[in-house]
């Protein structure tokens, strides 16, 4: 193949447009030249001779009639075996393998290998010579950490293929031909232990889709139980600033039951991924016993990262994702945040000159957004296993008013709505999901009769306490005020939940099922206090216990001591009707 | 071998064009006319066409200025003789000192590589109750502090600044009024502390594009000293001036602003200057504290707003006091489990417990009865805000924590606090006389 080269004939930001002669791709991938150094960017629009790219890169002294070198490749990344505890920038840079080689700072232009080539794999085959196999469908495995690793047939290839040569078990480099597959042309297709993918495009090896109905357990109280998750399923966190996204995403990305997860930094903070690489390696995983980073994979594109690169990074990690999926693995991606993305697109195209939509972003905004949510998913796979994708993505909407494009695009397509209230972040009330705004379709952990009586006190709690800033206290009647103290109690004790205590920070679905229940009888519990300070005084001393209860093992001694404390403590104020 | 170029086809604002070829992107160029010259830097090629930011603004350049490429992008001097000295956005001495051009360094930089970063470790102690004990500031944070306008944010970081424990302080003035500018100086030198400083200053009556040089230049002194296993601690004061002046080239560039006027690379402008924040792993840290100040004391104006969705958050400057509401140190967590194991507690206690009092507060102005509970909240309120929020207040951290558990005892039983009854039979103050007298 000729090389395909344009000249740059301007320069506006990261945007470049490139004269060329040979035909171009559409979103194919072209390095700029620029004194030795070659910067990787994508075609975005060609009108005429003209094809604008974004570079991925800073274009500090790039110059009019410089070299672009057109690939005719799409943006791809490597699937194979090594991915898990990678840590990659957003088109798939090892950072930590850039950091050996460029030190302290991300150096333009320099690309490495997305997967180790020196690493030794023990290869298993899973099929003999003369086999039929079809796409995606599973040629041998290699262990990787935690998991048996599947090597399929790359996903490319169409119809049935016969196995002509298949490696014996042994050792080998993911660049080692595994496997020829002969296809119905008789073409003969060499498949090594990884392959490639153009991430904006979804894989889409599978029987059919699934309704996600199984629940995705995080282990935060008012998720599993009030605002619940499923397997496959889809979920955004809107929130102001210092509302707690973050915090919310990591506490998930420890405690979610998957198998994989992957964290996709999207243009927000560096020193928050930090704090995930440096503790994950050291932090055990319950569900397997190994380091939690053996089962996660961080995608990090920061703030300060290139902005183009922001764009590909959730694309990259969503074909990770999917990669796994195929394996009948359960992957959880977590983005934070979609906003940097979208932010992006409209960096990109206000340099393109685009009729803007609201708030300047591009009238296609929600339909980027739609189709990236819809990658999310639970699948039969050929095999008969199942497999699913969640993707719960964080917004930060402009000065925390979600009535802005980003969060009402993302609303009109995700299954469950975790909305962060600068309210009750200022009070401390953590996590400070909302509980009268936010909705989920799926299903809870707990019973869902006690859910919707917790639901109705926790509305009329905060009806009466609305009310009480009318009236006052003295105008409200000592029923509406135990309702009232009822709703706090719940609130205190059940939605607000110590992210940093090591057993109030991580509640089972069994745990949730049993509390609940003991909590849902107090609500109720019909009781009659002498007056409104007995009733407040007696609130206040429940949830002091109720909250030590929740500070112990369930198995433990205490637990159960607590636990007859507070239905003493019921009991003595129960009315006897 | 420099490219020279004699007419300037289009003058708007603070951007000129020319025709010109063998020009590289963020080139900077030296504009001289009869009457003044001035660095200028280009910011976007079409074909032949340059535009270019003329620093000093356009006003006075006439259609035959002289426009000489200088072949490199924007550098700043690097050495050990800046220590003491003062100079403007674009580098030049303020100060009556020599210029320094030994050692060139580019500004603007690449971004650290977060595999090298470190989980910041080090509290930074300041002597101030609502910044030690409610939002402990660390090592290599980055913090603005959000005021509106009259607010003393000037004073108050230099406080932090010259109480806090750093080897070399680096000062970036944007829009600085004069004495506001002659007050750090003044106050660094009083303190003895100007000689560990370096004063990048761009005061109100100084051309614009100079402004937005300022963070950059400061920063990029700031990596060199943190490479050298200095901890620095950069200010920047005031960051939405900087803000503003990107507003107004954005404009003058006919770039479509995506709020109130604002570019909509706004946030990733101002994160690339607050990212260099940084805790190196084998070598030292950048802390930037900077001031914001908030038009129409509004959080929700794009400048707060993007900058607290960058920042490790906000120190909240109202009635001259930091405000615990809006007021947040992410990064706390990281240090307060480590200096006094009912540190936590307090800070979380003190404050559930003064959003009561604000609710107190409100039933009150209704006129509402207060009832027993209400009337301890305002008691409670009271000495909260007299003894820990005043900015007057210097005491070490410890004390700090004991004055709180004084007040909540002094105010409280320990069951109305909702503190882990193991913690409240430590420090529950046994005797409050005795105690109080200590
Ligand atoms: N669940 C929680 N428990 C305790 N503190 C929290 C919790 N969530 C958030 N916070 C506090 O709020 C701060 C900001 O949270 P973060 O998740 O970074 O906000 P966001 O991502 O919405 O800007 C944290 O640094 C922490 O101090
Ligand atoms: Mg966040």
């Amino acid at each position: 193949m000729s090389e395909n080269i344009g000249k740059i004939v301007g320069v506006n930001g990261n945007l470049l447009t490139v004269e060329f002669s040979s035909p171009v791709i559409q979103n194919e991938v072209g390095y700029a030249h620029v004194k030795g150094e070659k910067l990787k960017s994508e075609v975005i629009r060609i009108r005429g001779s003209r094809a604008e790219l974004q570079v991925f890169e800073d274009t500090t002294g790039l110059m009019v009639g410089d070299d672009v070198q057109f690939t005719g490749e799409l943006l791809s990344v490597e699937l194979g075996p090594g991915l898990l505890s990678q840590v990659y920038d957003g088109l798939q840079n090892p950072l930590p393998a850039l950091a050996a080689e460029a030190g302290f700072f991300l150096k333009r232009g320099m690309y490495l290998q997305a997967l180790d080539r020196a690493k030794k794999w023990a290869f298993t085959p899973a099929v003999k010579k003369g086999a039929t196999v079809s796409p995606a469908d599973a040629l041998g495995t290699v262990p990787e950490g935690i998991f048996e690793h599947a090597i399929m047939v790359p996903f490319h290839l169409k119809g049935k293929l016969t196995v002509e040569e298949i490696s014996a078990a042994g050792e080998y480099d993911v660049e080692k031909v595994i496997a020829r597959l002969k296809d119905a042309e008789g073409q003969l297709v060499e498949v090594k232990m990884y392959q490639r993918w153009p991430v904006k495009i979804p894989i889409r090896q599978y029987a059919e889709r699934l309704r996600p109905t199984e629940p995705l357990v995080t282990k935060v109280r008012i998720v599993d139980t009030f605002f619940p998750v499923a397997r496959g399923g889809t979920y955004c966190i809107p929130g102001p600033f210092g509302a707690g996204k973050t915090v919310l995403q990591q506490i998930t990305s420890r405690y979610a039951d998957v198998d994989v997860v992957i964290i996709a930094a999207c243009g927000e903070r560096a020193g928050e991924v930090v704090e995930t690489l440096r503790e994950f390696p050291e932090l055990t995983d319950p569900r397997t016993g190994k380091s939690l980073m053996e089962r996660t994979l961080i995608i990090c594109n920061t703030s300060s990262m290139p902005v183009a690169a922001r764009e590909a990074s959730v694309y990259t990690a969503v074909t990770i994702a999917e990669y796994y999926r195929q394996m009948g693995l359960h992957v959880l991606l977590l983005a934070d945040s979609t906003s940097r993305w979208a932010q992006a697109l409209r960096e990109v195209s206000g340099r393109l000159e685009e009729i803007p939509g609201e708030e300047a972003f591009p009238a296609y905004l929600e339909s980027v957004i739609a189709s990236f949510y819809e990658r999310g998913g639970i699948v039969r796979l050929n095999s008969g296993k199942n497999g699913s994708v969640t993707i719960g993505g964080t917004v930060s909407p402009a000065g925390g008013n979600f009535e802005e494009p980003v969060t009402q695009s993302t609303l009109k397509v995700v299954g469950a709505f975790h909305g962060l209230s600068r309210e009750r972040s200022d009070a401390r009330r953590y996590p400070a999901i909302d509980p009268l705004d936010s909705w989920s379709k799926y299903f809870s952990v707990v019973d869902e009769k006690d859910l919707e009586f917790a639901r109705r006190v926790l509305r009329e709690g905060s009806e009466v306490n609305q009310m009480m800033k009318v009236v006052g206290e003295e105008g409200t009647s000592i029923d509406d005020f135990q309702l009232y103290l009822k709703s706090e109690y719940l609130d205190a004790v059940y939605l607000q939940q110590d992210a940093y205590h090591e057993i109030d920070g991580a509640t089972s679905a069994e745990r949730q099922k049993y509390v609940f229940g003991v909590i849902a009888k107090i609500m109720r519990t019909k009781m009659s206090f002498a007056d409104k300070e007995a009733a407040r005084r007696f609130f206040q001393n429940l949830t002091q216990v109720t909250k030590d209860w929740n500070r112990q093992d369930m198995e433990s001694e205490e637990f159960r001591a607590l636990e007859e404390r507070i239905e003493k403590m019921i009991a003595e104020v129960k009315e006897y009707a | 071998m420099h490219k020279v170029y004699h007419r300037i086809e289009e003058i708007a604002g603070n951007v000129i064009m020319v025709k010109a070829a063998g020009v590289t992107y963020r080139e900077l160029a030296r504009v001289t006319w009869k009457n003044g010259d001035s660095l200028a830097q280009v910011i976007r090629m079409n074909g032949e066409r340059v535009s270019l930011q003329v620093f000093a603004g356009g006003r006075g350049i006439p259609t035959d200025a002289r426009v000489r490429f200088l072949g490199h992008s924007m550098q700043t001097a690097f050495s050990e003789a800046l220590l003491g000295r003062v100079f403007t956005g674009s580098g030049e001495p303020r100060d009556r000192g020599p210029s320094i051009s030994e050692n060139m360094i580019p500004i603007g930089g690449p971004s650290v590589n977060p595999a090298k970063r470190i989980i910041p470790r080090n509290m930074v102690r300041t002597g101030i109750p609502m910044i030690d004990v409610f939002n402990t500031l660390v090592e290599s944070q980055k913090l603005p502090i959000f005021s509106v306008a009259g607010e003393p944010y000037n004073p108050l970081l230099a406080r932090i600044a010259l109480q806090a424990e750093v080897d070399v302080i680096i000062l970036g003035g944007m829009g600085l009024k004069h004495d506001e500018y002659l007050f750090f100086r003044d106050t660094l030198e009083e303190h003895g502390a100007l000689s560990r400083s370096v004063l990048f200053i761009h005061t109100a009556a100084d051309p614009t594009v100079e402004c937005l040089m300022v963070p950059d230049i400061c920063l990029a002194v700031a990596e060199q000293y943190a490479l050298q296993n200095k901890r620095v601690l950069v200010l920047l004061t005031d960051m939405t001036n900087f803000a503003d002046s990107m507003k107004e080239i954005a404009i003058t560039m006919e770039q479509i602003p995506s709020n109130r006027g604002y570019p909509g690379d706004l946030y990733s402008q101002l994160a690339a200057r607050y990212e260099k924040a940084v805790d190196f792993d084998s070598a030292g840290s950048i802390t930037i504290l900077a001031a914001t100040t908030m038009p129409g004391d509004d959080v929700t104006h794009p400048v707060p707003d993007n900058t607290g969705y960058i920042t490790e958050g906000q120190f909240y400057l109202r009635n001259n006091r930091i405000e615990p509401f809006g007021s947040l140190s992410r990064l706390k967590q990281l240090v307060n489990s480590k200096t006094r194991k009912d540190h936590r507690t307090i800070m979380n206690t003190m404050i559930q417990l003064y959003a009561g009092f604000k609710e107190t507060l409100e039933k009150q102005a209704m006129g509402f009865r207060m009832s027993a509970w209400d009337e301890k909240l305002l008691k409670y309120g009271e000495r909260f805000e007299n003894e820990l929020m005043s900015l007057s207040v210097n005491i070490p951290l410890e004390a700090a924590l004991d004055l709180g558990w004084q007040i909540l005892a002094d105010c409280f039983e320990p069951a109305e606090t909702g503190i882990p009854s193991a913690l409240t039979e430590q420090f529950w103050p046994k005797d409050k006389k005795a105690s109080a007298k200590e």
